[in-house]
């Protein structure tokens, strides 16, 4: 996805000779061409995340459109202050970009997992958080950003489905898959992971699968026909990255309740930290945390009452969820 | 433009209906409206309870002198010492950009003027600050998109000196420095006491202007009481850090230098006493005498 913002960025700057934007010394083998296209409005302030935030939201506060990129732990952890009190508390549409988010820097350890990101922004005023299921959700993603006078955090991953053509253009809401066997509702790649394991199963067998791109604590409507389609699923998943705490389920969870609709019996598949302290790839940490499709389809089955399914891994039996 | 400070002082306390020579230097001009400035600032503090006072006296005649005789349209101010709120709205209260109305809420249910500036009302507080190590950053990145941009105006900044013990400072001071910003004027109140002790005491970064001047700005000492050293540093074209010299409570002697009057209200004689030590004979006797302050 970083290649895909690279481009979405050169987009918007070519048209926008206001924008500013700066790394925390980040970007290597990404952002060249943007570097090279903002010539000193590409600005490296080096390893220093809380005074980049604070000069972002100076150059907002005299007119000037910024972004701020770091990867996601040091672009929202570390300058949290600064975000709270500089960006948002003045009510300055800055722009964060966090790259690798969840457990996607992996093997490099906790310090650069980034799995409560959005939780602990969405405490703040008037943010709204980006989260990019596909690599083609990133273009339309950052122009939206752009274009709403708020402050942004943009969460990039990795795409992680095997064919984006197949799937329908970027929308705050989505619907990927149509299935019988319950509805799972998920946030970022993770959402091609189960579409590449499920996709191809009959509709009987699979459960609807909804992607959410972008939220804010603002939001309070839902669709109708998501609204509709949970309260007739015999099962509900949340799936997401990040921990259960200010997490999409409890943000979820709330705005159904508010729009009164009865939850089916309910599934949160999320970051759970390190449950065996050991630590790996993506893929390792997504598997102790049960984040893998066919450990939440047994997981979603089990809620609903319906027997396992003939074509669940061994994943499914060996980690408890 | 920043309309407020387009907009000249159609009212200001301090020279509508007092008796200011205008045949007075500016210097002594300045001092008049110092003194009257303290004594509304003591008074707004006293009626409200509030503390802060010692920062606040320390920092007033800067801001005086920047306001009255620095600051124009095309240029910004911030606070980073925003636990100087009060000062800066004296100033603004000296310039007839606040009402005795609006010092009457200061602290109070439902007020602008709270006890740290707080954003979105008056056009010469561009941000909210309050957290110590914010109001700097955001400065640089003001002067820094002005700069980019090509625009006019410079950027001021104050700072407190024990506030540069937060690392953001430091970030920002090598992201300044770096970029050879050619607009941004950062004034450090060094009044020597910080929260719980003495800055020397506490976490001594002394000298403190060595240490900045190594980052390669041009370091200023000033005596942070004297408006016409202060504005003359002021005037100085181009970036450049001014270490003014000052004294905590300056002005009230039971004050001066005393850690207490970061926190403590006034009490009714102590009001009494700064008031009398404040008086316009007193005023006059001091300028009499080539007095400061």
């Amino acid at each position: 996805m970083r290649n895909s913002f690279c481009q979405a960025m050169l987009a918007r700057a070519a048209q926008t000779p206001q924008l500013f934007f700066l790394t925390g010394d980040l970007g290597f083998m990404a952002l060249e061409p943007l570097r090279d296209a903002l010539g000193e409005r590409f600005v490296n302030v080096g390893v220093s995340e809380q005074s980049m935030i604070a000069l972002a939201a100076g150059i907002r506060r005299n007119g000037g459109e910024s972004w701020a990129y770091s990867i996601a732990p040091f672009c929202y952890a570390r300058p949290f202050e600064q975000i709270r009190n500089d960006v948002c508390l003045n009510g300055l549409p800055v722009r964060l970009v966090g790259n690798g988010g969840g457990y996607a820097y992996g093997p490099m350890g906790g310090t650069h997992h980034a799995i409560e990101d959005y939780g602990v922004l969405l405490t703040l005023s008037g943010l709204r958080v980006y989260v990019p299921a596909f690599g083609a959700d990133v273009a339309p993603m950052v122009a939206a950003m752009g274009a709403r006078e708020e402050p942004g955090y943009l969460r990039l991953g990795r795409s992680e489905v095997s064919d984006e053509s197949a799937l329908p253009a970027y929308q705050r809401w989505r619907c990927l898959l149509e299935g019988a066997a319950g509805l799972v509702v998920v946030a970022g790649p993770l959402a091609g992971k189960l579409w590449n394991a499920w996709q191809a199963r009959d509709r009987a067998d699979r459960p609807a699968l909804w992607v959410l791109g972008d939220w804010s604590a603002d939001d309070q409507e839902l669709p109708a026909a998501l609204c509709q389609a949970i309260a007739a699923a015999p099962a509900l998943a949340v799936v997401e990255e990040h921990v259960a705490q200010g997490g999409l389920a409890a943000w979820l969870l709330y705005r159904l309740a508010l729009a009164g609709v009865a939850c089916p019996p309910l599934h949160h598949a999320c970051a759970r930290g390190y449950p065996s302290g050991r630590y790996g790839s993506q893929a390792f940490h997504r598997r102790e945390c049960g984040l893998e499709a066919d450990t939440i389809l047994e997981a979603l089955r089990a809620a609903a009452g319906l027997p396992a399914s003939a074509l669940a891994g061994p994943a499914a039996q060996s980690v408890a969820v | 433009m920043d309309p407020a400070l387009a907009t000249p002082a159609h009212h200001s306390p301090l020279t509508d209906g007092h008796s200011v020579d205008l045949n007075l230097s500016a210097d002594t001009e300045l001092q008049l409206i110092a003194r009257r400035a303290r004594r509304r600032l003591l008074r707004m503090h006293f009626e409200r309870k509030v503390g802060h006072i010692g920062g606040n006296l320390s920092c007033l005649d800067a801001l005086l002198a920047l306001h009255h005789r620095i600051l124009r349209p095309e240029d910004s101010f911030v606070l980073s010492k925003g636990h100087s709120a009060g000062a800066l709205y004296i100033t603004l209260w000296s310039l007839g950009l606040l009402a005795d109305a609006d010092l009457e809420t200061f602290h109070a249910e439902g007020t602008l003027l709270a006890g740290h500036p707080v954003p979105g009302w008056h056009p010469r507080i561009p941000v909210a600050t309050g957290s110590l190590g914010h109001g700097f950053p955001v400065a640089t990145g003001m002067a820094f998109a002005r700069a980019r941009c090509g625009q006019e105006g410079r950027v001021f900044c104050l700072t407190s000196d024990g506030e540069w013990q937060e690392g953001s400072m430091w970030e920002s001071l090598i992201f300044a420095a770096h970029q050879r910003l050619p607009n941004l004027t950062v004034m450090v109140d060094l009044n020597g006491l910080q929260g719980f002790g003495s800055t020397r005491e506490v976490a001594s970064m002394e000298d403190l202007g060595q240490r900045l001047a190594a980052f390669g700005i041009p370091v200023l000492h000033v005596d942070g009481h004297d408006h016409l050293a202060v504005t003359a540093a002021l005037r100085r074209p181009g970036s450049a850090i001014l270490v003014l010299h000052t004294t905590k409570g300056a002005g009230v002697s039971f004050m001066e230098n005393r850690m207490e009057w970061h926190y403590l209200p006034l009490n009714a004689e102590q009001y009494a006493q700064a008031l009398d030590e404040l008086s316009e004979d007193a005023v006059a006797a001091a300028l009499a005498a080539g007095g400061g302050r």
